[in-house]
């Protein structure tokens, strides 16, 4: 069974419109759209044209070398691919508990790489749609214009990101692909200057933090009706809780929930999560879909990121990011929870999450400790769960007994939402591309709402909305009807009128 | 096979005499040579490598090793003395040499000798445990070589996981030989051959029936574990215990580094 607009009933007499690539995400994907002869959107599909391989060339290696090789898988959050391997081989090295350096390092690393996506998402990529309008100016709709036009901001968006590649250097050893993470605990702690150096700032990141979820409340508020409803579709959803069901990126149990709120499993032990958790694999795409086992590929997709975590948790162990998510959960009588475009809402509160964290580990003197391994009694597989900035990250390993690795199965978080993103973007091509001639801005519609995931497409690339687009609509008998070519500046160059 | 107590004993005699030969307080005034311009001393039967190290002047290297004797065969540390190419390792010092080294014209050669070992095996220095502390990568840092250049050859080179402490990942073997001195001249057991023909075909071998580390009676205490200049024989589970920032190379380069950069 395929889904609403998944499949059209014949493909051969429809028009083709193609989004590719999608911009201003990490990673290369494209969008098709087949449109009959009234322009009414017959079929809508998320390509994910990347092949990444991972699970097959980390064969062989010896598994002390999997968290820094498998995390060049991004470039964007490769401390979430570093810490779920290394997870995984701690349960390996049967290391149930890290030493309380280890882990306050680790947990300081995750939220420095938490605050700094979230940031570079928030700022760089999603707010000159934000703030420029869907429709507007292609020309002045990227970091540029938001530079050009609202400089305060632009800036605290890129103080904000370095501060948080600043926690991740100084815990991992670099800004991108560190080592700091190693099975059974860490290979530094923080230096007291380091420590002292990372204090100076995190108070004025705090209040960056606070005043982005007041400025995308802002944007809430001026466009309600809007915001609420774009690509609005009702989802189940899965996330990682603390054992009192408190808000925890970087360990605790698997929480799900149903379409109607129903709880499907909370607190479950992610080291068996295939027994929940199946993967369905379709013809036209290179990402699987994974879906709930207790419901079926059918019924059982589900959301996961930001707006799962902070929709799902029963509260967030920050003071200022507790209260930003109880007004955002109270807004407007809650329906701003369900709302695709809630998702940078939650994203904010959660980077204000991140930066009140990383202020309280700042002052635990265990971050400066010396002990920093920790040993177990050795088994033959691992999984290691983590909350990566874009969601829910499984890294699961088998190890045979001379230490290579014999099979390993990653689900990241993008893999997640594979099937919430192909039904947010048919949500808005029919509401917004229906019986309309295709315009570059009607076309960006689409792209807003696969950025609100903040989809990491394929790992290690990134394009920042100047990348070509060619979008070409192609009659039943093959003859060109409409064509637009966007060039490397963002500029619409060419028009053909139907021969 | 393994090599006899007494031809031990004599190869621990002739390192003996070779550090002996190291040591510039027995250098007679006019035993000087000049190395890119600056006088260099020398005692009679010092290599132009070994009076430079002991001066604490670079020359690139990668299968020259202080403690053994010379194998000639990376021609990293090829020099010019008085206009003729040569190795430095193996050419002994003369009174009133003239020997260029860091030149443009030298350096582009090394830097491609260093493009062809890079294709050749299969370096991947990102995700590398020897990152940092490996001669070939410091020393391509040391030449900037930026890229590899050529069309890479990706070998099928299979790890060796066999040994309980010690991992074998040939991916990396630059064919220094070094393994092969090692285990032969220190450890006397000749665990480490080199064997084979061609580009592709010529590879170090292990020597037991099964070709497997496990069936010898190799261990991690060996001088043989310790001496690989890059990252080919490896402790396990060690990985990546040393932080980025505390590396061998993280501190200085290697032409800094001339005394105390050889594993």
């Amino acid at each position: 069974m395929s889904f609403e607009l998944e499949t059209a009933i014949a493909p051969e007499k429809l028009h083709r419109v193609a989004i590719d690539p999608i911009s201003r995400v990490e990673g290369h994907g494209k969008v098709t759209i087949l449109l009959d002869d009234d322009n009414h959107v017959q079929q809508v599909r998320l390509h994910i044209v990347e092949f990444r391989g991972f699970e097959k060339f980390i064969q062989g290696r010896p598994y002390w070398e999997v968290p820094v090789m498998v995390q060049r898988l991004c470039g964007i959050c490769p401390v979430s691919h570093h810490l779920a391997a290394s997870k995984a081989l701690d349960m390996m090295l049967g290391v149930k508990q890290l030493t309380p350096t280890a882990e306050k390092i680790r947990r300081l690393m995750h939220y420095g790489q938490i605050l700094q996506s979230h940031a570079l998402h928030f700022f760089h990529l999603a707010s000159p749609d934000l703030l420029f309008g869907f429709g507007s100016d292609v020309a002045a709709r990227n970091i540029a214009g938001i530079i050009a036009t609202h400089p305060a901001i632009a800036k605290k968006g890129v103080l904000l990101r370095k501060f948080g590649q600043e926690v991740i250097r100084m815990t991992a050893g670099k800004r991108v692909h560190g080592t700091g993470s190693i099975p059974g605990g860490v290979n530094k702690s923080l230096a007291p200057d380091e420590r002292a150096e990372l204090l100076k700032d995190i108070y004025q990141m705090v209040a960056w933090s606070r005043d982005a979820v007041g400025m995308i409340r802002q944007l809430f508020e001026q466009n309600l009706a809007e915001y609420n409803e774009f690509g609005r579709f009702r989802s189940a959803a899965m996330c990682l809780v603390r054992a009192d069901g408190a808000m925890d990126l970087y360990h605790g149990g698997l929480r799900a929930r149903g379409i109607e709120g129903k709880t499907l499993f909370d607190h479950f032990d992610y080291a068996r999560y295939w027994d929940v958790i199946g993967e369905d694999v379709k013809s036209w795409s290179y990402m699987k879909f994974p879906f709930f086992k207790s419901l079926g590929p059918d019924d059982g997709s589900y959301r996961v990121g930001p707006l799962t975590r902070v929709t799902q948790c029963d509260s967030i162990p920050t003071p200022l990011a507790e209260k930003a998510r109880e007004e955002f959960m109270a807004f407007d009588g809650g329906r701003v929870a369900g709302a695709t475009l809630g998702y940078h809402w939650a994203r904010m509160i959660e980077m204000l999450h991140a930066a009140e964290t990383i202020k309280d580990l700042l002052h635990d003197d265990d971050i400066i400790g010396n002990d920093l391994m920790a040993t177990g009694q050795r088994q033959q597989r691992g999984v290691g769960v983590i909350e990566a900035p874009r969601g829910t990250l499984i890294h699961h390993y088998r190890i045979d007994e001379n230490d290579l690795v014999i099979r390993a199965n990653l689900i990241v978080s993008t893999t997640h939402n594979n099937q919430a993103m192909n039904t947010a973007v048919r949500e808005v091509a029919k509401k917004y591309l229906n019986g309309r001639e295709i315009t570059e801005g009607l076309l960006n519609h689409i792209e807003i709402a696969i950025r609100a995931f903040d989809p990491c497409l394929s790992c290690a690339t990134h394009a920042l909305g100047q990348m070509p687009l060619e979008v070409a609509i192609v009659g039943a008998d093959g003859t060109a009807i409409d064509a637009a070519t966007r060039d490397q500046h963002g500029l619409i160059h060419e028009i053909r009128e139907t021969p | 096979m393994k090599t006899s107590k007494s031809e031990v004993s004599v190869q621990a005699n002739a390192r003996e005499a070779r550090v002996k030969a190291d040591r510039p307080a027995e250098t007679k005034a006019n035993n000087i040579f000049q190395l890119d311009g600056e006088d260099v001393p020398f005692t009679p039967g010092q290599t132009i490598m070994q009076a430079a190290t002991a001066n604490g002047t670079y020359i690139p290297h990668l299968c020259w090793h202080p403690d053994f004797s010379a194998h000639g065969s990376c021609k990293l540390c090829t020099v010019k003395v008085n206009g003729h190419f040569g190795s430095s390792c193996t050419i002994e010092a003369q009174p009133g040499m003239e020997v260029e080294n860091r030149t443009m014209e030298l350096d582009d050669k090394r830097r491609t000798l260093l493009q062809m070992l890079f294709v050749e095996g299969n370096h991947f220095c990102p995700s590398c445990e020897k990152s940092g502390n490996c001669t070939l990568q410091a020393t391509a840092y040391e030449l900037n070589m930026m890229s590899p250049h050529f069309d890479m050859f990706y070998p099928d080179r299979p790890v060796d996981a066999s040994h309980p402490d010690i991992l074998l990942d040939f991916n990396r073997c630059i064919m220094c030989a070094l393994c092969v001195a090692a285990s032969r001249d220190v450890d006397g057991k000749n665990i480490f051959a080199m064997g084979g023909r061609g580009l592709l075909g010529r590879r170090v071998h292990i020597s037991s029936e099964s070709g497997k580390l496990a069936d010898t009676d190799f261990a991690a205490t060996d001088r043989a574990a310790s001496i690989c200049p890059v990252g080919v024989i490896l402790p396990k589970r060690k990985g990546f215990a040393i932080p980025i920032g505390q590396r061998t190379y993280d501190l200085a380069p290697i032409s800094r580094q001339v005394k105390k950069a050889t594993p």
